[in-house]
């Protein structure tokens, strides 16, 4: 399975995990779990998705959900799960 | 599951301390190109390195975008071209075609740099050998990307001193030969003594004759990341501070390792090895002098550099090793002086001289690098500079290298500026004691005692 980590920080507002859920939804993305919480005023997520029924090439899926971030003022990044576990888990 | 404290760690790493894979190196052997024909050779070298890399500067977008870190440079290196042009090149000229033709087949694939234009010749010079170093100056004012690096000894064979006399006067007239761009073609010409064979780095990638036909090494960086890890640290004992750097080496290390197998998976093309250097670029932060402040010197050169610069090396492999299934190539600390502001200003500050640079070279990798010198500093001078490094290697089996550059025109307390990854440098003053009749003896130095290890 291609799992994917997203992260999502910025300043909190209505309606942030509305857009990122959506957005995933209409593309085919698997949602396997959420973590959030907010830090002085600041909103901070991070998803395990599976992107293995993804209806667009990882590239695209990750600039448009980068655009996404930009209109609701947050910033979203898509990486692969391997770098973090690669550098944290022996 | 990875944590949210872990996911900011590694982000962290890359967004604000310059953690990035510096390149990704396909070392292609061109053995199989060799041709009496000057032609015919020049077309099977294109063909064969357009073929094998085609896709490599795509897929290494693809790896970046997918794992979000940058990656730097995307480059190749080929089997030494000496070996290669023998049979075809019967003048200095005929090599620099071939300089040519590797220039025009980067700019195809995408690349930066090729590495390769190169002779070994650590105990004896070759007709061929010779025609491709005296060919350098010319190859390397007429072509933008490709570089050179001359192997002049090793630990088995001793120095070949001939070719270091001839290395001195080559530096000079490289430097003579792009005088219009400050003397830029000896930033890209590098000679060694004991060269591995898989170096992913320029300017003295080449692909070596034990290698298979085709591979993939990758260079991982990370002072920025060191450095930022030692500030957690100030004042803490040596057994904490070397604990600290081994981390964090491990870390980085690991993504060198992932990257490398997915560049691996994705080209179909073997995995050779990650080499664990700390490379630093003109960024700020991004420098191993820096990481040298931070363990406890005012600037890199007050006394206690070698000794530092010598911890950072050992932890920084030990804490590598582990990280990597395969490690090579120069796998040490860099200290590059145009490439590294932190040794920009020690030099600025008169901190930091030639002489303490060579020191240091002891007991890192790789050797004097990035050194602006006066323009009208001696041919001999530069080979006594040259066979002081040389010795070094020789005598502690380890991997020395020389990039000076004698800024033409140019003199002490001027500066030079090169752009992009290879920054700019301060113009530092050279011994002015000649060593003329020491340089003009001829022959070869011996291998030492202790290279006779049977």
């Amino acid at each position: 399975m291609k799992k994917t980590i997203i992260t999502v920080v910025g300043k909190d507002t209505v309606g942030i995990i509305a857009k990122v859920c959506t957005y995933l939804a209409d593309n085919g993305v698997n949602i396997l779990d959420i973590s959030q919480t907010i830090v002085q005023e600041y909103f901070n997520m991070m998803m395990l998705v599976d992107m293995n029924n993804a209806t667009k090439p990882f590239g695209d899926i990750a600039d448009e959900l980068a655009k996404v971030g930009e209109e609701i003022g947050v910033v979203i990044k898509c990486q692969r799960e391997d770098i973090f576990d690669k550098m944290h888990r022996i | 599951m990875i944590n949210f404290f872990e996911v900011n760690e590694t982000n962290k790493m890359i967004e604000e301390e310059n953690l990035d894979v510096r390149t990704i190196t396909i070392g292609i052997s061109l053995l199989d190109c060799i041709s009496p024909d000057l032609e015919t050779l020049r077309k099977n070298i294109y063909e064969k390195i357009e073929r094998t890399a085609r896709n490599l500067v795509a897929t290494g977008d693809e790896i970046e975008k997918e794992f979000g870190i940058p990656i730097v440079n995307k480059r190749i290196s080929i089997t030494p071209i000496a070996l290669v042009g023998g049979a075809a090149c019967k003048t200095p000229e005929d090599f620099a075609k071939i300089a040519e033709t590797l220039d025009q087949v980067a700019k195809k694939v995408g690349v930066n740099f090729i590495g390769g234009y190169s002779a070994l010749v650590s105990k004896g010079m070759t007709k061929a050998d010779e025609l491709l170093i005296r060919s350098i100056p010319l190859a390397l004012s007429k072509t933008e990307r490709v570089c050179s690096s001359v192997n002049l000894g090793s630990t088995r064979t001793g120095i070949n001193m001939d070719a270091v006399k001839l290395m001195g006067e080559i530096v000079k007239e490289t430097a003579e030969y792009t005088r219009e761009d400050d003397s830029l073609g000896c930033a890209k010409l590098v000679v060694f003594c004991n060269a591995p064979d898989d170096n992913p780095f320029m300017a003295g990638a080449f692909h070596g004759v034990t290698e298979t036909d085709a591979i993939i090494n990758v260079g991982v960086s990370g002072p920025g990341v060191v450095r930022t890890a030692l500030e957690k640290v100030r004042g803490e004992s040596f057994e904490v501070l070397c604990e600290t750097i081994k981390k964090t080496a491990f870390k980085v290390t690991r993504v060198g390792q992932l990257v490398a197998k997915e560049a691996s998976r994705l080209l179909d093309i073997p995995f050779g090895i990650v080499d664990l250097s700390l490379a630093p670029t003109p960024a700020i932060g991004d420098s191993v002098a820096d990481i040298l402040c931070e363990i406890g010197l005012e600037y890199a050169g007050a006394p206690g550099t070698t000794a530092a610069l010598a911890l950072l090396n050992d932890q920084v492999k030990k804490g590598g090793v582990m990280a990597s299934s395969y490690v090579g190539g120069l796998s040490g600390a860099f200290i590059p002086v145009s490439e590294d502001q932190g040794m920009i200003d020690a030099v600025m500050a008169g901190a930091l001289t030639l002489e303490k640079l060579e020191a240091m070279t002891c007991v890192c990798s790789v050797g004097l690098d990035m050194i602006a010198i006066p323009g009208d500093t001696k041919a001999t001078t530069i080979s006594g500079i040259i066979a002081d490094e040389m010795a070094i290697g020789m005598v502690n089996q380890k991997t020395t290298a020389v990039r000076i550059i004698p800024v033409i025109g140019k003199d002490v307390g001027e500066k030079v500026e090169f752009g992009g990854l290879l920054g700019y440098a301060p113009i530092m003053p050279v011994n002015q004691f000649s060593c003329d009749n020491f340089i003009n003896r001829g022959g070869r130095i011996p291998a030492p005692i202790h290279s006779f290890k049977n």
